[in-house]
């Protein structure tokens, strides 16, 4: 790590236990209000609208935590239950949702260890760093006070100016100490948060349930979609086809006796349809599951990819066979829309794909030469890719500054979940 | 003319056979899957091998493989391969021995009779007929190598790659032989391809056109 990097972090630590501090103590209020709003609910009334109020603030204060505890690189989830349909504040929906989840609870079984612990912590995080500091700026201090003696670190009581001059280096070993410990604490505290902020193993397992009623409610909705787009294409474009096929030749069909050149002319152009709806079926196919890539697998698949965009693109692999059908066609069209877009918006003169396998997981890479400066939030295409991926729990991530280069990392679980993601009809 | 036709399914079989008959070519052998193919080829030598990609039993490439496999054990054997789709990877790989005598047509080439009976016969001369939807695709792309060249000059060499002889590329593009002739020797020039006695300059002008 980089000098001005411990420096900065330790800094920043430092002034976010000087924060902790006053956070802590407020944790306090929010204590004795709880217990307040908790002997009020026996009231009828305005027991339904003191606890939930007074749990909206103890929420906020619990996610502020969470939130300092991210940025000292320790994500705590939010645990809460999504609040039920149609409950309005003061209402007995809302009042039960608040007190059946135990986060509720577990928030303000925090308060008063969370106000300890910050305090403790913050203090001890803020005392090295003063301490050190104090002994840095001893001299001129002493001779402002203009005190005979002055006690100091090892050296204790410092009766001379010799012996005061010693107070120096101990002073910078001391905030030297201070400045490198403080992110740990920080951590320790955020750590400790974690114990009653964080979801438990039921609530985690809550969470991922809910995400994945998400991704799978995308993934329905995608392939239905999907669906949509192949019967309409395949309606409007080889069925319609096909039709005046048979129509063309059944009129060639009559007129072959009367009319021969006549009839010569209608099968040349049944002929013309039926490359048509040749040509049509191709390119349904090739949207559905590419020839080549039923033929060659995903390595073979992408390598036809980068010869068919218009900018000169390298491919590398490290695979170690073919993958699950599912998992090789998510992968592809991930790759083909990453690759989409490197040549469609940036400018890009070369791009590379690299795919490997670690294991447990397939990881993609594709990168541009161009600008830079992709977002996801702006582009469909990334959006579409992440949604893709999200059905096999895959992830995307892209780094894109300004002036390029643009890498988007794509990453696909395979190994262990290849069982679950075979299709399997009837308990869909 | 003696032909080798590999085709899995029965009814195209039974199709292609009849419409090369029809056209004075004899089909000496007709397998429909891809183990048998090597071996025929091996045991007939014909002047033209008529191959599907996609054979039986695992209804990938295996017609394709077939073919490759066929022409390093017969340098120089014709081979036509039909397919549902093409890709400019399997024209490279198919190509990728230097050599003519090389065709790579989609399956529905088939219904223009007399087109694909002169593929057939370009092919068994030791001509090459990539289809023109490997070509367009190539042309879709923008940078390359292929830069160099004018729009004259690469509208020439697609057609070289579809496998035209220079008069008939005259004729297409509505120019003289002689032109034909200049604008080829200026593709060789530009791709630096030198004269040489063992490589097709044709072949090679199409491969780094592929390769583009």
């Amino acid at each position: 790590m980089d000098s001005r990097d411990w420096i900065r972090d330790g800094l920043r630590a430092v002034l976010s236990g000087l924060l902790a501090i006053p956070l802590a103590v407020l944790n306090l209020p929010l204590f004795g209000l709880s217990v307040a709003a908790l002997v009020l609910s026996i009231v009828p009334g305005l027991g339904m609208l003191a606890l939930p109020g007074v749990t909206l603030l103890v929420r906020a204060r619990a996610d502020l935590a969470r939130r300092l505890a991210g940025r000292a690189g320790v994500p705590i989830r939010r645990p809460y239950l999504p609040p039920p349909e149609r409950a309005i504040v003061g209402g007995w929906r809302y009042y039960k949702w608040i007190v059946t989840d135990p986060a509720t609870w577990r928030d303000l079984a925090w308060l008063v260890p969370g106000a300890v612990a910050g305090v403790a912590l913050g203090a001890l995080t803020l005392a090295l760093p003063v301490y050190g500091l104090e002994g840095v700026l001893l001299i001129p201090l002493w001779i402002s006070l203009g005190t005979d003696w002055y006690g100091y670190g090892a050296i204790w009581p410092i009766e001379t100016v010799g012996e005061g001059f010693l107070s120096l280096p101990q002073g910078a070993l001391i905030l030297s100490v201070g400045i490198a410990v403080a992110p740990y604490l920080r951590r320790f505290d955020a750590h400790f948060g974690r114990l009653f902020l964080g979801p438990t193993r039921n609530a985690e397992l809550r969470l991922r349930v809910s995400e994945l009623t998400v991704t799978r409610a995308d993934t329905v909705d995608a392939q239905a979609a999907e669906l949509r787009r192949i019967e309409r294409d395949l309606h409007d474009g080889a069925q319609v086809r096909l039709v005046s096929l048979g129509m063309t030749i059944g009129l060639a069909e009559e007129m072959v006796e009367g009319d021969p050149a006549g009839a010569r002319k209608l099968l040349a152009e049944a002929r013309e349809t039926s490359s048509a709806a040749l040509a049509d079926l191709r390119h349904l196919v090739r949207g559905i599951h590419p020839p080549v890539l039923a033929e060659r697998g995903l390595d073979g698949a992408v390598r036809a990819l980068a010869l068919a965009v218009p900018i000169p693109t390298t491919v590398e692999t490290a695979l170690p066979g073919r993958l699950d059908t599912p998992v090789e066609s998510a992968a592809y069209f991930a790759v083909a829309e990453a690759l989409a877009n490197a040549t469609r918006h940036s400018f890009a003169r070369t791009a590379q794909v690299e795919l490997w396998h670690t294991g447990s997981s397939l990881v993609m890479r594709v990168s541009d030469d161009g600008l830079g400066g992709a977002d996801p939030s702006g582009g469909s295409g990334l959006r579409g890719i992440e949604r893709r991926l999200a059905a096999f729990d895959g992830t995307m991530s892209l780094s894109s500054p300004p002036g390029g280069p643009t890498v988007v990392t794509m990453e696909l679980p395979c190994a262990s979940s290849s069982p679950k993601t075979t299709p399997s009809s009837g308990t869909g | 003319m003696r032909v080798v036709l590999a085709e899995d399914h029965a009814l195209l079989r039974d199709g292609l056979t009849r419409l090369l008959t029809a056209h004075g070519c004899e089909v000496v052998a007709a397998v429909d899957n891809g183990p048998a193919l090597l071996p025929t080829l091996i045991e007939h030598r014909p002047e033209v091998a008529v191959v599907d990609v996609r054979l039986p039993p695992t209804f990938t490439d295996e017609g394709l493989q077939g073919a490759i496999a066929a022409r390093e054990q017969i340098p120089g054997m014709p081979v036509l391969v039909l397919s549902q789709h093409v890709e400019p990877l399997y024209a490279r790989e198919l190509l990728s021995d230097r050599a003519g005598g090389v065709g790579y047509l989609l399956k529905d080439r088939v219904s223009h009779v007399a087109q694909f009976i002169d593929a057939v016969r370009r092919v068994a001369s030791g001509g090459t007929a990539m289809d023109p939807e490997v070509v367009y695709q190539l042309l879709a792309r923008r940078q390359s190598p292929l830069s160099a060249l004018t729009t004259r000059e690469r509208e020439v060499l697609g057609q070289m790659a579809e496998g035209r002889s220079n008069g008939a590329i005259a004729g297409k593009l509505f120019i003289g032989e002689k032109a034909v002739s200049k604008h080829i020797n200026n593709i060789f020039t530009k791709l630096d391809l030198p004269v040489s006695d063992d490589d097709n300059r044709r072949v090679l002008a199409v491969l780094t056109y592929l390769n583009a």
